[in-house]
């Protein structure tokens, strides 16, 4: 197995959605090439720290405020489609 | 009133039931809904058009659109797999307005068969988190993810921000599954190689 080769089963391989088969290659390959170790490591890292620090949080009071003027909009929605 | 109480005291109400419930005029089960999702339909709205403005009214507009259109929703997928679609729908054309110059689709800049072998092959150590403080941090993640095409940060905040499985997220873009995989791997490895530009400044400047 050529270090392309590996690259384009990676996300699969990080997934854990390989065919046994395949994922022993991998680790055949990742045993040896020092390269596509770091690789892996650091696109595992790269998904992880993208997972644990959300960027954009909606803070508290926006979301209050966003909250309101939903329902108000769907209110207006539904007074206008059936007039009391 | 009395049905939401109800459910209530039945423990987790159901996703089904809280559709069925505002398809039928109960603002307050879909005032459920909203409060169930808002936070990632924000999220999703942000990374698409990296404007905080943006984000909000897409916010509305899809939830809006999700209460007016709840009539057409079948049950065929998940409630939140087609309220994020309608609001992808709307980031994008957020992200168009903004660009009127040229349009904007998830198809974009996704051609090439550029860098195979990524070109920074450094461990990160020490730890990024133990690098930086959470803000610089944080900083440095929008940055980088702001880079990328928005074809790559949709599918890579889909799938492994949010959580989404890959036919999930084929079904909300309305893309093939091989097209969500080859990505989900472009995003994953570009992203990895801006990221060790940062994190692995330490280790340059002490050579």
């Amino acid at each position: 197995m050529k270090c392309n080769d590996f690259l384009k089963e990676l996300t699969d391989y990080l997934d854990g959605s390989l065919s046994e088969g395949l994922k022993a290659e991998l680790d055949e390959h990742l045993h040896w090439c020092r390269e596509c170790h770091v690789v892996m490591n650091t696109t595992k890292k790269t998904i992880e720290i993208y997972r644990d620090n959300k960027i954009y949080e909606l803070p508290d009071n926006l979301r209050t405020r966003l909250q309101d003027a939903i329902m108000t909009k769907c209110k207006g929605h539904k007074s206008s489609k059936e007039p009391s | 009133m009395e049905t939401i109480q109800k459910k209530t005291e039945e423990g987790i109400t159901s996703e089904m039931a809280l559709v069925q419930a505002a398809k039928k005029g109960d603002l307050e089960a879909f005032s459920e809904l909203v409060k169930r999702y808002d936070r990632n339909v924000f999220r999703i709205a942000q990374h698409i058009t990296h404007n905080e403005e943006d984000a909000q009214d897409v916010v509305q507009d899809a939830f809006l659109k999700a209460y007016q259109n709840l009539e057409q929703f079948q049950g065929n997928s998940k409630f939140y797999t087609w309220l994020v679609r309608i609001a992808v729908n709307e980031a994008l054309m957020r992200l168009r307005k903004r660009k009127t110059d040229r349009t904007v689709s998830l198809d974009e800049d996704v051609e090439t068969e550029e860098g195979s072998m990524p070109r920074e092959v450094a461990d990160w150590s020490p730890n990024p988190e133990q690098l930086y403080g959470t803000s610089e941090l944080g900083d440095i993640l929008k940055k980088t993810i702001q880079g990328l095409p928005p074809g790559f940060r949709t599918v890579f905040v889909l799938r492994d921000v949010e959580g989404l499985s890959t036919e999930e997220t084929a079904e909300m873009l309305g893309l093939s599954i091989p097209a969500v995989k080859s990505r989900l791997l472009r995003a994953r490895l570009q992203l990895r190689d801006r990221l060790s530009k940062f994190f692995n400044m330490s280790k340059k400047g002490g050579d």
